[in-house]
């Protein structure tokens, strides 16, 4: 009998975790691989070919919705990253002041509510503000559900930071903003990177509020892409996605691998 | 000889919410001074070191430094630097830059910034690695280059926060004497955080024995040990028994009291006012067993013996009293006394303290 | 800290949250008792209509009559995260324990990869799926293969696969944690005990393990209950939820009150969550201290 007597391992736990890493990734190489078939409906594969990339980096719209959707992201992470930056060194400074508990939910709270809900009240509260420009509204949305996310690994890089640096630095003559400057900054450079990061590719990705707040003029990228799926499910598609998947993995990756990084250097 | 005075305190309290850290503290720190704030953890030396440093403020009283009061100065405005516990080197910065960042930010110029960093790496013996980086050090090289880094801006008080804490214990010893030579060569005004009595007694000038955020004895290190001046200091510095007795007579600071052990004796006194009940003090090494028992004698049993290299510890069982003895153990074999043997001890009157409730 | 910045540095946090966040939830809750505008948007003029008309509709001749519809699909909404979460319990628990009984590199590494798909754009992951899942794809002809009537797209099927896929990481995340702080000696004990393995996993595992359960679930029922895109494209437009209806009343159906009022319930749905959850969590404290 070849029976495991290991009482930490389960029957069966193994496969589901391979399965289930399978069907984790399994869209990402359908979507990656059906990019490079040359026929022209979308999930028969016939050949080889890069036409489908060519026909995205041709297609005038796309171009015009990534320019907005760049615009958008580089904007509202700058934004976001420096709220973000902000309340976190008052925040994890002075961790019993009054009202730090309510801040820091207030910070967190595009986090707690569906995104439907905020694109909906956003969209009201530009047409009561008479704002119709796409792209400030856009710019303002986004740079709210961005700050969370800039702001959860600023905030746990600040607290994994023992303060004797930053009282180092007061202690050898640093004003305040020099301490910032030439200590505390260059110490959660990489929790800012990150944070920043991720507020970039969640305001690149998003579509429920760019959809709610879009207008003739200011299309994303995704809200593009939704409208090219509602069309048809062109292989151009595929080829569109993959470039975005490609993006999404590497800043993320970044992001990840920085914050890893650094949490492991420190003692 | 007279000094200035380096850093005075006056009726310094601070509070952290509904916890007392420390109560109306006055004491005053001379220039050129090694001082040392010793105490348990939680008797409020930290917090009164990172007053002096500007770290916290000070609930009520004030602070000066030369005759300036500084109570509520920010950090980058006084003339004090501190040694951290951690070091707090900046880690992305290579040593130079380290010890030259106080520099820069009290502007002085690029030359003569280079000529002191050269100057603090050659005195903490570090100038080879004046380029790397705090993470490719030892923890004593560490512990140098904080040394440094804190002395470099010339500071009129430098405050050592238990700078020797995170050392092995061969290191420690080490750095003990390097500290001492170092606040001899520079001439600056030492004080020094710890709860190591050891090191205290070993370095400083005069300690001051914080205890339940009150001062409970200032003074050198040989009054310390030797005159306690309470029970608490009694307790924290050294072993001791304590011994309930009853107090005869009081004659100014002597008093002859009598001990449990059945004998009477006569010595130093603090805090008694009359006859009644008092606690005496008599250190472990300040009693005589068999051969070096002088004074009083007593007779007792040992019941445990301890044998740590250097002394052997017994404790001995008398008539009324436990008494633990130490016994240095001397160039030839020392004798030994076996658990279950009777001994005399001898007590000298002169190294007894009688201490007030 | 400067006293100053303690101050100055929360300001900016504020006023953005305040301006396009706060503000705007109240003026939602004002909307979702104004009046509906002729052509789209809506009037100042206090109404509790948009309530009504999530219970009743007006009959032949005006009276009230009680109309399930939109009750209905509030339901489904709810019964629908709430097996999306069930699922992703049941496939996060076995995944989570295998992660963290591995040697810390593998783990490291293992979590990571569980991460990574989340940082995907939501909308593109739908896409693929709508892609494997269509008649042609891989797993529409899976379905075929094993008797699945009609095509699995557009089915509430479909849309099931598409949930617990985008929110499947929030489920595996704090379930591992929880899983990775127990004691190996506890599952010891367990068999020591007398226990098998799958009575040690019931009596030690899945108990201490359910802290990270617990958050998991609240982390993946919200944002389940606000679901639009899974719906809109694996749904197929036919099943309908709370956030594809708020997205139709202030898209082509210009009922912007009555979106209002559905934004209003759906809000008030995950708050309740959110306040069960921290006022059991303040409980537990509790009971701890």
């Amino acid at each position: 009998m070849k029976k495991s007597h290991d009482i930490r391992r389960y029957p069966g736990f193994g496969t589901v975790t391979v399965l289930f890493f399978l069907w984790l990734y399994a869209p990402i190489a359908v979507v990656i691989w059906l990019s490079f078939n040359e026929n022209r409906i979308v999930s028969v594969w016939t050949g080889f070919s890069l036409k489908w990339y060519r026909a995205a980096l041709d297609n005038g719209p796309l171009l015009d919705a990534v320019r907005t959707s760049l615009i958008v992201a580089v904007v509202a992470t700058a934004i976001a990253t420096t709220v973000a930056l902000m309340a976190a060194m008052v925040l994890s400074r002075n961790p019993t002041m009054r009202g730090a508990k309510l801040s820091e939910t207030v910070v967190n709270l595009p986090l707690l509510l569906p995104e439907i809900v905020l694109a909906v009240a956003t969209l009201i509260l530009f047409s009561q503000l008479g704002l119709a420009d796409g792209m400030t509204r856009l710019i303002v949305a986004h740079s709210t559900f961005c700050t969370p996310f800039a702001f959860l690994p600023i905030r746990a890089r600040l607290q994994g930071m023992s303060t004797d640096y930053e009282e180092a630095a007061q202690d050898l003559y640093a004003k305040p903003l020099t301490a910032f400057r030439r200590v505390t900054l260059p110490l959660i450079l990489p929790g800012v990177f990150s944070g920043a990061m991720l507020s970039f590719v969640i305001s690149m990705d998003d579509f429920i509020t760019s959809n709610m707040l879009a207008t003739g003029g200011t299309t994303t990228l995704p809200v593009y892409f939704f409208s090219l799926i509602k069309k048809s499910a062109s292989p151009e598609l595929n080829a569109i996605s993959t470039l975005l998947i490609v993006l999404s993995l590497v800043l993320a990756s970044a992001a990840l691998v920085l914050s890893m990084r650094a949490m492991r250097r420190d003692p | 000889m007279t000094r200035g005075k380096a850093v005075e305190v006056f009726k310094v309290s601070k509070s952290f919410g509904d916890y007392q850290a420390l109560k109306e503290v006055s004491f005053t720190i001379h220039e050129n001074e090694f001082f040392t704030l010793l105490g348990p953890s939680g008797c409020g030396k930290t917090t009164l070191l990172r007053m002096i440093a500007g770290f916290d403020i000070p609930s009520t009283g004030s602070i000066s430094l030369f005759g300036t009061e500084i109570g509520t100065l920010p950090p980058h405005k006084r003339r004090v630097n501190t040694v951290f516990q951690s070091y707090a080197l900046f880690p992305h910065m290579t040593l130079e830059q380290n010890i030259a960042f106080g520099l820069e930010n009290l502007g002085w110029d690029k030359a003569r910034r280079k000529a002191r960093v050269a100057e603090m790496l050659e005195l903490v013996h570090m100038t080879p690695f004046a380029k790397r980086k705090p993470a490719q050090l030892s923890g004593g090289q560490r512990q140098r280059i904080a040394l440094a880094r804190a002395l470099a801006p010339e500071p009129q008080v430098l405050l050592l926060d238990e700078p020797l804490s995170a050392l092995d214990l061969k290191l420690r010893q080490a750095m003990r004497d390097e500290l001492r030579t170092l606040q001899r060569q520079t001439g600056i005004t030492f004080i020094f955080v710890t709860h190591d009595q050891d090191e205290a007694l070993d370095m400083s000038d005069r300690i001051c024995v914080l205890g339940e955020g009150r001062i409970q004895q200032l003074g050198t290190p040989s009054e310390i040990y030797e005159e306690p001046e309470n029970r608490f200091v009694a307790d924290f510095i050294g072993a001791t028994n304590f011994l309930d007795v009853e107090v005869l007579s009081v004659d100014g600071p002597r008093a002859r009291v009598r001990t449990p052990m059945g004998i009477e004796i006569e010595a130093a006194q603090k805090g008694v006012s009359g006859p009644g009940k008092a606690t005496l003090s008599l250190r472990p090494e300040k009693i005589g067993i068999e051969d070096q028992a002088a004074g009083e004698i007593i007779a007792g049993t040992v019941t445990a013996r301890n044998y740590m290299g250097g002394f052997t510890h017994y404790t001995v069982e008398t008539r009324g009293a436990v008494l633990r003895v130490s016994r240095r153990n001397a160039l030839s074999q020392a004798e030994s006394y076996a658990i279950g043997q009777q001994v005399r001890l001898g007590i000298v009157a002169g190294s007894a303290r009688v201490l007030g409730q | 800290m400067r006293r100053g910045f303690r101050f100055w540095g929360l300001v900016p946090a504020w006023v953005l949250m305040a301006v396009t966040l706060l503000a705007p939830l109240v003026i939602v809750a004002l909307v979702s008792v104004a009046k509906r505008g002729a052509y789209g948007g809506f009037e100042w003029d206090f109404t509790l209509a948009p309530y009504r008309d999530i219970l009743f509709t007006a009959g032949w001749s005006d009276e009230l009559e009680f109309d399930p519809k939109y009750v209905l699909i509030i339901g489904r909404t709810v019964l629908l995260a709430l097996i999306t979460t069930a699922i992703c319990m049941a496939l996060a628990l076995p995944v989570a324990y295998v992660i963290a009984t591995r040697g810390p590199r593998a783990k490291a590494l293992l979590i990571y990869l569980v991460t990574l798909p989340f940082w995907v754009s939501m909308i593109v992951r739908v896409y693929a799926w709508l892609i494997i899942l269509g008649n042609d794809g891989f797993g529409g002809r899976l379905w075929q293969f094993l008797g699945g009537e009609g095509s699995l797209l557009f089915t509430p099927t479909a849309m099931l696969i598409g949930m617990v896929y985008s929110y499947i990481p929030l489920m595996v995340l704090p379930v591992f944690a929880a899983i990775e702080k127990l004691d190996p000696a506890l599952l010891e004990a367990g068999a020591d005990l007398y226990a098998s393995r799958w009575t040690t996993a019931r009596r030690v595992i899945v108990p201490l393990a359910w802290p990270g359960l617990a958050a998991g679930a609240i982390l993946v029922f919200v944002p389940a209950l606000g679901t639009v895109l899974e719906p809109m494209l694996l749904g197929g437009g036919k099943q309908i939820t709370m956030g594809t209806l708020i997205q139709t009343q202030f898209g082509s159906a210009r009922n912007w009150p009555f979106g209002a009022a559905i934004a209003l319930v759906l809000m008030a749905l995950v708050m309740g969550v959110l306040i069960v959850n921290a006022l059991r969590a303040g409980h537990k404290r509790e009971a701890e201290a």
